[in-house]
């Protein structure tokens, strides 16, 4: 199963300028890709664009071959799990009842819940570590809670293609390097993964490749060693960022002070300062 | 980790069940004209006598048909519910009910015969004032603002209800008496054949709007994750629209315009049953038929021999308790 967006333009009706520009990216089966960039950046109008929930200006976004607006939107769902980045249910449920709404592809209108879709429901929520959670209400969720459950109902209905935009906003380090780690045994097992993540450094630890977007256009695209240098992230981002590389070669970014600075702070870290 | 568990009652829908047949009964009893318990069940199996004149060609078709139209306009008020993503939705606040009497009463101004043709006139009514609460609110503001489409719903309301009270104003005195029964919404005009048109029309609508059940708890999540979950969100709108929108003429063509029942009922049982809309439906229709069938047996008796419009009661019970949702959902 592959995703393929060629060439794509996306302008909102209105907008003096492209929300995305020419931009071609591609993801299939067993590989992690992540989406990196400035706030504003288009991050969240690329996943609307690959889902067909955007007009295309140009290009094509393809599934399988078959254009992405010519997918019936619940066989679409029945493949491709995603997660928006924001949400706010209009009334409260329970975390079984949310994540069940995550298996209505399979479901459809009629169908009644069985035991295999309860099943599915609390084996997404043990691997999301957030197992025997379902009877709580969602506004009594912490933060991190929240997203987790989130990402449980992305994946209980087995996807071939997961889109995930900041899935690890609100996490805090550990719960977040448990779901990146979840994504890699996702991909080993055959997933595609899509991440829009501000996190530069686990993009560079987790990724296959990596693409920068800076104002709707492709600045960089590839494997993260040669993405992450200092220079383009410096301009991109409009800050100083020194990179530098972990034991392992994969480069690490380290944000650096502008005011207040002493000379340690100015002298990029070398590998030993990551080794454990 | 702490779990805390949620109320949500397991048998709602049986227990609503029953308690309905027991309003439904108890109603039967209740008339400016009072019989003996014995009388009642008499008449239902013979059917001879002034009490059985009275209960089964007055009463009975008169509560069945305030039972269908109380849960009709429960489920409509639900399903709004979910579609603005705002708990204050109403087929009356959102225009349809006053679009629907505004048709209603011009079909009977314009000499249609009754019965289906003033139906029709309703539907295209309560179609023409959400088309146009949909126009007023989109100009507004570029997304949908719930509570911008509350406002137009209430602006297109005042503008219907003034149309209305124009039109009447020059009608002849015969034609005016005809068309107020759509202004004061009531059951005194009930009967079998009005029961069975409404049972007709609105029954299968009431399918479509079960069989919508799970789009509309995705459309409760949002557009954009209702979307990514599977959802045609245009098209379950537009169907929830047209849906309602049929169902709202449906009560207004035989029960006039009855507010606050779709407000109240969907609040008070979503706490108890949870937001899941199929459960939520059957269950909000069983509890607004029955108070329905409640609030118009207190019509029909606290000025006895008068009848007060049930409205007045549902518009009673109602208000104070939208005036309470609506600091709770400013605030």
């Amino acid at each position: 199963m592959r995703l393929v967006a060629e060439q794509i333009t996306v302008r909102h009706p209105g907008a003096p300028t492209d929300a995305l520009s020419d931009l071609t990216l591609s993801l299939g089966a067993g590989e992690i890709v992540a989406i990196a960039g400035p706030n504003g950046s288009g991050k969240s109008t690329l996943m609307r664009a690959l889902l067909g929930l955007v007009p295309l200006t140009q290009g094509q976004v393809t599934l399988e071959g078959r254009a992405i607006d010519a997918w019936p939107r619940r066989a679409l769902a029945d493949v491709v799990g995603a997660l928006p980045q924001r949400e706010e249910p209009a009334f409260p449920l329970t975390v079984a009842e949310l994540v069940l709404l995550g298996r209505w592809a399979r479901l459809g209108p009629v169908a009644a819940v069985s035991s295999e879709d309860r099943d599915a429901v609390s084996s997404a929520l043990t691997r999301c570590d957030v197992a025997g959670l379902e009877s709580r209400m969602i506004d009594t969720l912490s933060g991190g809670e929240w997203q987790r459950v989130r990402v449980a109902r992305a994946l209980v209905a087995s996807p071939r293609l997961l889109l995930l935009d900041e899935p690890t906003s609100a996490l805090d380090v550990g719960h977040e390097m448990e779901l990146f780690e979840l994504f890699q045994q996702l991909a080993a097992d055959g997933l595609g993964v899509l991440i829009i993540t501000h996190h530069l450094n686990l993009a560079a630890r987790f990724a296959d490749r990596l693409l920068l977007l800076d104002h709707g256009r492709t600045l960089a695209e590839g494997a993260p060693a040669d993405v992450l240098r200092s220079d383009t992230l410096s301009a991109l981002f409009q800050w100083p960022v020194a990179v530098t590389p972990l034991g392992d070669g994969t480069p690490q970014i380290v944000p650096l002070r502008r005011i207040g600075v002493t000379t340690r702070d100015m002298t990029p870290p070398t590998p030993k300062d990551f080794r454990s | 980790m702490t779990t805390h568990s949620t109320v949500r009652l397991p048998h709602a829908l049986a227990l609503l069940g029953v308690a309905s047949v027991l309003v439904l009964v108890a109603a039967l009893f209740v008339g400016p004209v009072l019989f003996s318990p014995h009388e009642v069940l008499e008449s239902l199996r013979a059917g001879s006598g002034d009490a059985g004149m009275i209960v089964r060609t007055l009463r009975a078709p008169r509560v069945l048909l305030a039972f269908g139209v109380g849960g009709t306009l429960a489920a409509c008020g639900a399903a709004l519910q979910a579609l603005v993503r705002n708990p204050l939705a109403e087929p009356w606040l959102l225009g349809l009910s006053g679009g629907a009497a505004l048709g209603a009463v011009i079909g009977v101004v314009a000499g249609l015969p009754g019965g289906w043709s003033v139906a029709g006139s309703a539907t295209i009514g309560a179609l023409a004032a959400v088309a146009l609460v949909y126009r007023v609110a989109a100009v507004a503001g570029r997304r949908l603002d719930p509570r911008v489409l509350l406002l137009a719903g209430v602006v297109v309301s005042a503008f219907a209800g003034a149309v209305t009270t124009a039109l009447l104003a020059i009608v002849d005195p015969f034609t005016f008496r005809a068309a107020t029964v759509w202004l004061f919404g009531g059951f005194a005009g009930a009967s079998w054949e009005s029961l069975g048109r409404f049972v007709m029309l609105a029954l299968p609508m009431l399918g479509v709007l079960w069989w919508l059940s799970r789009a509309l708890d995705l459309l409760a999540l949002g557009e954009e994750t209702a979307a990514m979950l599977g959802a045609e969100v245009d098209r379950t709108r537009r169907y929830v629209i047209v849906v309602t929108s049929v169902l709202t003429a449906a009560t207004v063509a035989v029960a006039g315009t009855i507010g606050f029942v779709g407000l109240v009922v969907p609040h008070a049982l979503r706490g108890l049953i949870g937001p899941l809309h199929r459960r939520l439906l059957p269950a909000v229709f069983l509890a607004g038929g029955a108070f329905t069938v409640l609030a118009d047996a207190l019509a029909r008796t606290v000025v006895r021999p008068a009848e007060l419009p049930v409205g007045v009661i549902t518009a009673l019970v109602g208000v104070p308790l939208f005036a309470v949702l609506l600091r709770r959902s400013l605030a």
